[in-house]
């Protein structure tokens, strides 16, 4: 049995446990990534899209529990290996630059220090005139001189650290590579060099890469593949150019047509009302409250994700045929 | 004329002390000034280190400049007698980045709006109070009765957003200044913000501040914009003429590395430009954007370039465009209003240097 894809992702639920009750921060999400694609998953704050991040890696801590679904990368499932057959995928098979991963630099370690450590945890441990040319290359790889190495992460620039961040992760060569936010935070000049830095490598490796961001305009240019999160489900996913050019669902509709373009001036057209709160989500589709389109169907059933057109995928009764 | 907020040849230098030997030069020779007469837009564009956030400090009085003065309806604003100081703080408004740090988790949202209607005495009776809180929260797009009452909490970053700009407005501020106010809040409730602080404008007659990091919001609730580059007025004038033609190779840089929501739309970053000329200034005068200017000529390393009209609302401070006649930084004033009718003969726009 060959399989297309190398991570695949089926009906993963993840609950934070509150004294109000469970927080369905990813409730029921489905997707697959072929070998060496970037996909990206987009969504606002609280919609689940970096619980899904850190369930990749099983780095869910309680009070959050992943409940039900199933992970496998390259045919492995995930969610069944024991904490130290886990332990020995990430890094070498599965990686992260976690959001705010350049704050997360031991300050009093020197750059060589902090990679050398990481391959020795994940039993890769290089020594003496092997590391050397190990370092060098890593740090050529993710566009920083080989000094770097010998440097304390205050000596370097925001763009620097998330480089040296992407280093680490790229240090086992993963098959996925999975960055959350790698550019918040960062001004805008930078944020091209961290992405295009992070395409290079990628597409070197033939790492598949699942990008985790809020910007739709960063998303655009740095993923070939969108899926769009809206409060703890998956409600449309498509390449690139499908979801921007013809977007399905009306989140993903008004979210395009909010953002600022520099065509022109033109009255800014915000979504009315708010994300629902996730301890009581509304019953039937979550963006009921808001879709301008919604019908008496729309308040009791959650719509499955179709493929409505090749590659196209949305949850919306709009497109339901009866 | 006096405005009624004016900076004047600021500058703000951080450190030289007995701990820190080296200087940092925040802001240097920055001249600005909100005439409150005719309702302005203006946005201060610039990244980390540009000195935006050290203007705001100055401008709302938390710090004071190192040399130049900040003058409230031409007093200086160190030195203002206690009734200009209480006039100073009703009319200019602030609204901060964070909507989460202003609020204290152990009072209701009221709370945050009641203050002001006390400290200026705005209300006379409970009633009074109410109505001013609902018709504030009204204008901001906001139901009162889901939303008095309620802690920080239980209301979304958008709302709590919306809910500062309600309370500047209870105040009737003639100027809002108004730091990254939507930096920290979802895109779909970003238009929403940026459109009540509009209508704020556009209604009430206040004039608004807008320091940001991005171009495309600025773009499109400004009519002037200052473009800063490490303490310094990279370009400024009509919005119209300045996000869409950049002349600064700095604009340029910024302009093409925003990721516009177009897949088939350029993202270029550093590619927009090209590779530096890797000129080398031998003293303390040069351009700040020397090193990473793909167009650096000799004098680029040799002075700094002072502000070049290149067009009666626009100016660059780029050798580039050194055949324009100079604008003394502290006239950058005549380059705005291009955007809006004028309320009076603005100062005729003169060719020769």
């Amino acid at each position: 049995m060959s399989e297309p894809n190398v991570l695949r992702v089926e009906g993963l639920r993840v609950h934070y446990q509150t004294p109000a009750g469970p927080v369905k921060a990813v409730d029921g999400v489905s997707f697959a990534v072929r070998p060496g694609e970037r996909f990206g998953l987009v969504g606002e704050s609280g919609s689940g899209k970096s619980t899904i991040a850190l369930s990749l890696l099983r780095m869910i801590k309680p009070p959050g529990r992943v409940e039900d679904g199933s992970v496998t990368l390259d045919g492995v499932e995930l969610l069944e290996l024991t904490d130290e057959e886990m332990r020995r995928v990430r890094l070498a098979r599965i990686s992260l630059v976690a959001q705010g991963a350049m704050n997360s630099l031991n300050p009093v370690k020197r750059i060589r220090e902090q990679i050398a450590l990481g391959l020795r945890e994940h039993g890769a441990a290089r020594e003496g005139r092997a590391f050397d040319t190990f370092l060098t290359e890593l740090l050529e790889r993710v566009g920083l001189r080989r000094g770097v190495g010998d440097m304390f992460p205050h000596e370097l620039s925001g763009g620097m650290k998330q480089r040296v961040c992407i280093a680490m992760a790229i240090s086992l060569e993963p098959q996925v590579i999975v960055a959350d936010e790698p550019t918040s935070a960062l001004d805008v000049v930078v944020q091209w060099q961290v992405i295009d830095t992070l395409r290079r490598v990628q597409s070197e490796l033939g790492a598949a890469v699942i990008q985790i961001g809020h910007d739709m305009g960063l998303m655009a240019h740095s993923v070939e593949r969108i899926g769009v999160m809206y409060a703890g489900k998956l409600v449309e996913s498509a390449a690139v150019r499908d979801l921007f050019r013809a977007p399905l669902h009306p989140y993903t509709q008004l979210l395009i047509a909010s953002l600022p373009s520099l065509d022109g001036k033109e009255r800014l057209q915000g979504i009315a009302g708010s994300p629902p709160s996730l301890l009581n989500p509304p019953a039937g589709c979550p963006f009921h409250p808001r879709c301008p389109f919604v019908m008496d169907v729309c308040r009791t059933t959650m719509p499955p994700p179709r493929e409505h057109r090749p590659g196209h995928f949305a949850a919306c009764h709009l497109y339901e045929t009866s | 004329m006096t405005g009624l907020l004016e900076a004047r040849n600021i500058s703000k230098v951080f450190g030289a002390g007995l701990v820190h030997k080296t200087q940092t030069i925040a802001l240097r020779d920055f001249t600005f000034s909100i005439s409150g007469e005719t309702p302005s837009v203006t946005a201060i564009v610039g990244e980390s280190g540009s000195g935006k956030t050290t203007l705001v400090r100055l401008l709302l009085g938390l710090i004071a400049p190192t040399s130049g003065e900040i003058l409230y309806r031409g007093q200086d604003l160190r030195h203002l007698p206690a009734q200009q100081r209480r006039a100073y703080l009703r009319d200019v408004q602030a609204i901060f980045q964070d909507p989460f740090e202003v609020f204290n988790p152990f009072y209701k949202v009221d709370h945050v709006l009641e203050s002001p209607i006390r400290n200026f005495g705005l209300a006379r009776t409970r009633q009074q109070r109410r109505d001013l809180m609902a018709e504030a929260l009204s204008t901001v797009g906001l139901q009162p009765a889901e939303t008095l009452g309620r802690y920080p909490h239980q209301l979304s970053g958008g709302q709590r957003q919306r809910i500062m700009v309600a309370r500047a407005l209870l105040l009737r501020p003639r100027l809002i200044i108004a730091d990254e106010p939507v930096s920290m809040v979802d895109a779909s409730l970003r238009a929403t913000i940026l459109n009540s602080l509009l209508k704020l404008n556009q209604e009430f007659g206040i004039s608004l501040v807008y320091i940001t990091h991005d171009l495309t919001t600025a773009y499109q609730i400004s009519e002037d914009i200052i473009v800063l580059y490490r303490g310094a007025v990279a370009e400024a004038g009509d919005v119209q003429l300045v996000v869409p033609q950049p002349e600064h190779p700095y604009t340029k840089l910024l302009v093409g590395s925003i990721p516009l929501a177009d897949p088939d739309a350029p993202w270029q970053g550093e590619r927009a430009l090209g590779a530096p000329t890797g000129l080398a200034p031998n003293g303390d005068s040069y351009c700040a954007f020397h090193d990473r200017c793909p167009y650096a000529m000799p004098v680029c390393v040799e002075q700094t370039p002072s502000l070049f009209r290149t067009a009666p609302h626009r100016a660059s401070a780029c050798f580039l465009h050194g055949d324009a006649p100079i604008l003394p930084n502290d006239r950058i004033d005549e380059v705005f209003g291009g955007g809006r009718p004028a309320p009076d003969a603005a100062t005729p726009f003169v060719a020769e240097s």
